[in-house]
C-alpha cells in the first residue's frame, strides 16, 4: 500500500477536526443522588462561637492550633489541621460571620481529577470521601477545587489530604433515617441551628421557605442550588452581604468540571483519535523508504 | 532500520565540569533527604494555595516539554522519510529519554504519598473495586502515558548501547544484546508509532490539566485550546532543544557543529512559533478577551512577552533556516524554547492566582533538588555519548566561524 505524506497529513487534519467537533459536546447535567445529605448554613443565625470548629476538631481527632502563647485554640483557616473554620466577612458598613468546610459538590471537580478515585462520591448519599489508601498526594484536588477545600498535611513526612467527610465516620445505624449515614458534628454544637444537618431536598425546601418567610432578612437566593452544578452545602446570607463577600465564588450553573470533562471526554471519545493516530503512524513507518533513509 | 554512522566520543569521563556537577548532586541530594524526612512543608515553599511548585512546572511542565525533541526529530525521521535528519535522531532520543527521566524523578519529589505510586498503573487489578481507573483525570493519563512513554524512549535508546555490547562487551550482557536486537528490531514499528503517539496525548493532556481551574486560571491563558497550545509549544520546545543539545555537546565535548542540517529544522521551528503566537492572538481575541490583554498589570505584560518571545523566535529562525551559522542559530532557538518555557510557566505558576492572599516563590531546597536532577541527566548523557556510539561519527568540515561562535 502506498501512503503520500499528504494522507498522513491529511489523516492527522481529519483527527484534529474530530476532535475539536467531539471537543465542544456539552456534557449532561448531573443531579443530586436520592439520598443526599448535606448542611444547611444560614449566616443571619450564626454568632461566631465557634463551638462548631472544637467540636469539629474532637470529632475528627485533630491536633489543635495552639495560640502563641499554647493557651488557645486559635485556628484561622482550614488546614492540615482543620477541617471547619468561622470566618468573618466584610461588606461594606455590614459584618458577617461565614462557616467553610467542603460544599459537598453535587459534580464535584476533585473527584473528577483524582486518578484512581482516593476522593470519590459516595453513590447513595453523594459525601465526597476521601480514601488515603489511593491517595499519591498529588494535590491535584487542591488546584480543581473552585472553594479551596481540601488541604494537604506540609509538616509531616507521611502527609495526607484533609477535608471534611461530613463526620460519615459517626454515622450510627441503629438511629436510622439521615443519621444512619452520617452525623456532622458541627451540626450537633451548633447552639444557634446556623448549621443544620438533613437530606439536601429537605435542606432546600427549609431554605427557601426561610427566604419566603422574611425575604427582607436574605440574600435573595440560595448559594448551592445551582451555583457550580449545585452543593450539598447550602448557604443563606444576610441582605446586603452578596455571597462573594463570604467567599463563595461566582460559578454560574456549570459544574467546575464540566468543560474539562467535555474536552477531555471529547478528545478521548471511545480513543478513537488515538487510535487512528496509532494506525497512521504506524502505515507511515512502515512505507517504502524513500531515497532520503539512506543505508539499512 | 536505517542506522546513521555514530560512534562513541571516547574521552576522559571524570572533567572538571563532570566534577562540579557531581558536586551539585551532592549538595542537592542533602535537599532530597531534608524533603523526605522533614516533609514537603519544610523543604519547599509550596503551600494549599499553590499546591504545585517548580518541581511540576519547572521539571515536569517545561522539562518534558524540552525533552519532546526525540519525538520531534522521530516524526521527521521515520513518519515523514526525511533521512538527512537521521544524525539528530540518536542523541535527540537520549536527551529525551534523560529528560522523561528527570521528569519522572522530580514527581517522586513532588507527590506527598509516593509509597502508593505503584497503585496507579495496576489500580483497577489490585484493590479489589475499591480503586480503578478515572479517565476523566487528565493526570491519571498524564501518568500512565509519561510512564509508558519513558519506557519506550530507553527501548528506543537502548539499540546503540546494544550494538556495542554485542560487538565488545563482557559476556553475559553479549548474551544479553544477541539476545535482545533481534527482537527489539521486529517491534521497532510499534515502538516508533508509540513514540509518536504518546507525546502527542500527554503533551497535549498536561494543557488541559489547567482547564479544570476554572476560577483560578487567568483569562488571558484559561481557553480551550490549552491542549492545542501545549502541542505547538512542546513540538518547538523539542526541536529548540535538538539544537541546544547539538551546539552545547560540539562546544563542551569539542567537536564539529552539523550545521546545515539544523539549519534546515529552523523553518519548521519558525513555522511553528508563528502559527503558535497567532492561535493565541486570534483565541484571546475571537472570545473577547482582548480587554484583559490591555489591561495595566503584570499579567498583560506577561502575556505579550510570550507572544513577542514567539513572533521573535519565527523571524529569527526564518532568518537561519538557508544560512545557519552557529552563534545566532542557538540563540535563536533559545528564544523559541524561552516564550514555550514562559508560556508553560504561566500556565502552572504565574497566571494561576487561588486567591485568599496565597503566594510561592520557590525555596532553596527546591531549587537544588532541580539543579541536582539536572545534574545527573547531564553526567549520564555524558558519560553515554562518550562510551557508546550515539553522536554522529562523521566529523562534518566545520565551517570557518564555527570556532568563535560557541564563547
Amino acid at each position: 500500500m502506498k501512503v503520500s505524506r499528504r494522507d498522513v497529513l491529511k489523516g492527522l487534519a481529519a483527527a484534529g477536526v474530530a476532535v475539536t467537533a467531539g471537543g465542544v459536546a456539552a456534557r449532561e447535567r448531573r443531579a443530586p443522588p436520592a439520598g443526599a445529605v448535606g448542611m444547611l448554613y444560614d449566616a443571619t443565625r450564626c454568632i461566631g462561637c465557634r463551638a462548631c470548629v472544637t467540636k469539629c476538631k474532637e470529632a475528627n481527632n485533630l491536633p489543635w492550633d495552639r495560640s502563641q502563647d499554647g493557651l488557645y485554640d486559635q485556628p484561622i483557616d482550614l488546614s492540615g489541621t482543620n477541617k471547619n473554620i468561622i470566618r468573618v466577612a466584610a461588606a461594606g458598613e455590614r459584618t458577617s460571620f461565614v462557616k467553610a468546610q467542603c460544599m459537598h459538590c453535587v459534580d464535584p471537580a476533585c473527584t473528577s481529577v483524582c486518578m484512581i478515585g482516593a476522593l470519590h462520591k459516595e453513590a447513595s448519599t453523594g459525601i465526597v470521601a476521601y480514601d488515603m489508601d489511593g491517595c499519591v498526594g498529588c494535590r491535584y484536588c487542591e488546584v480543581a477545587c473552585a472553594f479551596n477545600i481540601p488541604k494537604f498535611t506540609w509538616d509531616r513526612a507521611l502527609p495526607q489530604i484533609v477535608k471534611c467527610e461530613l463526620c460519615r465516620h459517626r454515622a450510627d445505624p441503629r438511629r436510622g433515617g439521615i443519621f444512619a449515614v452520617a452525623n456532622p458534628a458541627c451540626c450537633e454544637a451548633c447552639p444557634r441551628a446556623a448549621v443544620v444537618y438533613g437530606t439536601r431536598a429537605d435542606l432546600l425546601a427549609e431554605a427557601k421557605r426561610r427566604l419566603a418567610e422574611a425575604p427582607e432578612r436574605y440574600e435573595p437566593r440560595v448559594y448551592g442550588e445551582e451555583d457550580g452544578g449545585g452543593t450539598q452545602v447550602l448557604y443563606l446570607s444576610a441582605r446586603g452581604v452578596p455571597f462573594e463577600r463570604l467567599g463563595l465564588p461566582e460559578l454560574g450553573r456549570d459544574a467546575v468540571p464540566a468543560l474539562s470533562e467535555s474536552i477531555q471526554h471529547g478528545i478521548y471519545y471511545g480513543m478513537a483519535a488515538p487510535a487512528l493516530l496509532f494506525a497512521a503512524a504506524l502505515v507511515a513507518i512502515a512505507r517504502r523508504r524513500g531515497p532520503e533513509d539512506g543505508e539499512g | 532500520m536505517a542506522t546513521a554512522r555514530a560512534a562513541p566520543l571516547g574521552g576522559k569521563v571524570l572533567t572538571p565540569f563532570f566534577k562540579i556537577l557531581l558536586v551539585v548532586w551532592a549538595v542537592g541530594s542533602v535537599a532530597g533527604i531534608v524533603r523526605f524526612t522533614q516533609g514537603l512543608g519544610v523543604a519547599s515553599a509550596m503551600n494549599d494555595g499553590y499546591p504545585w511548585g517548580i518541581w511540576i512546572a519547572v521539571d515536569v511542565v517545561v522539562g518534558t516539554a524540552l525533552g519532546s525533541g526525540g519525538f520531534a526529530v522521530a516524526l521527521l525521521v521515520h513518519v515523514l522519510h526525511r533521512g538527512r535528519f537521521h544524525p539528530l535522531l540518536r542523541p535527540a532520543l537520549l536527551t529525551s529519554a534523560l529528560g522523561y527521566t528527570a521528569g519522572a524523578t522530580a514527581i517522586v519529589f513532588d507527590v506527598g504519598r509516593y509509597w502508593n505510586l505503584w497503585r496507579v498503573p495496576v489500580a483497577p487489578f489490585v484493590s479489589g473495586g475499591r480503586f480503578g481507573y478515572n479517565w476523566s483525570s487528565g493526570l491519571l493519563e498524564v501518568a500512565l502515558c509519561v510512564m509508558a512513554y519513558t519506557a519506550v524512549l530507553w527501548v528506543e535508546v537502548a539499540p546503540p548501547i546494544l550494538e556495542t555490547w554485542r560487538d565488545s562487551g563482557p559476556g553475559p550482557l553479549r548474551a544479553l544484546a544477541r539476545a535482545a536486537l533481534p527482537v527489539l528490531e521486529k517491534g521497532l514499528p510499534v515502538i516508533l508509532a508509540l513514540g509518536v503517539v504518546l507525546p502527542m496525548m500527554h503533551q497535549s493532556t498536561l494543557g488541559s490539566l489547567m482547564l479544570v481551574a476554572v476560577t483560578k486560571l487567568h483569562g488571558l491563558w484559561h481557553t480551550p485550546l490549552l491542549p492545542l497550545l501545549f502541542l505547538l509549544t512542546c513540538v518547538g520546545m523539542g526541536y529548540a532543544a535538538v539544537i541546544a543539545e547539538a551546539a552545547l555537546s560540539s562546544h563542551t565535548l569539542r567537536y564539529p557543529l552539523a550545521t546545515p542540517v539544523l539549519g534546515e529544522l529552523t523553518g519548521i521551528m519558525a513555522g511553528l512559533s508563528a502559527l503558535y503566537a497567532a492561535v493565541r492572538l486570534a483565541d484571546v481575541a475571537l472570545r473577547g478577551r482582548l480587554p484583559l490583554a490591555v489591561a495595566a498589570d503584570w499579567h498583560a505584560l506577561l502575556f505579550w512577552v510570550e507572544i513577542g518571545l514567539a513572533v521573535a523566535a519565527a523571524a529569527l529562525l526564518w532568518r537561519q533556516r538557508h544560512v545557519a551559522r552557529p552563534g545566532p542559530l542557538v540563540r535563536s532557538a533559545a528564544v523559541l524554547a524561552a516564550a514555550g518555557a514562559l508560556y508553560r510557566i504561566d500556565v502552572y505558576l504565574t497566571a494561576f492566582d487561588p486567591g485568599n492572599g496565597w503566594r510561592y516563590f520557590p525555596s532553596v531546597t527546591e531549587l537544588l533538588v532541580t539543579l541536582a536532577i539536572l545534574s545527573v541527566e547531564t553526567m549520564v548523557f555524558i558519560f553515554l555519548v562518550r562510551k557508546f556510539p550515539i553522536l554522529p561519527a562523521h566529523r562534518v568540515s566545520a565551517p570557518p566561524h564555527a570556532a568563535q561562535a560557541m564563547p
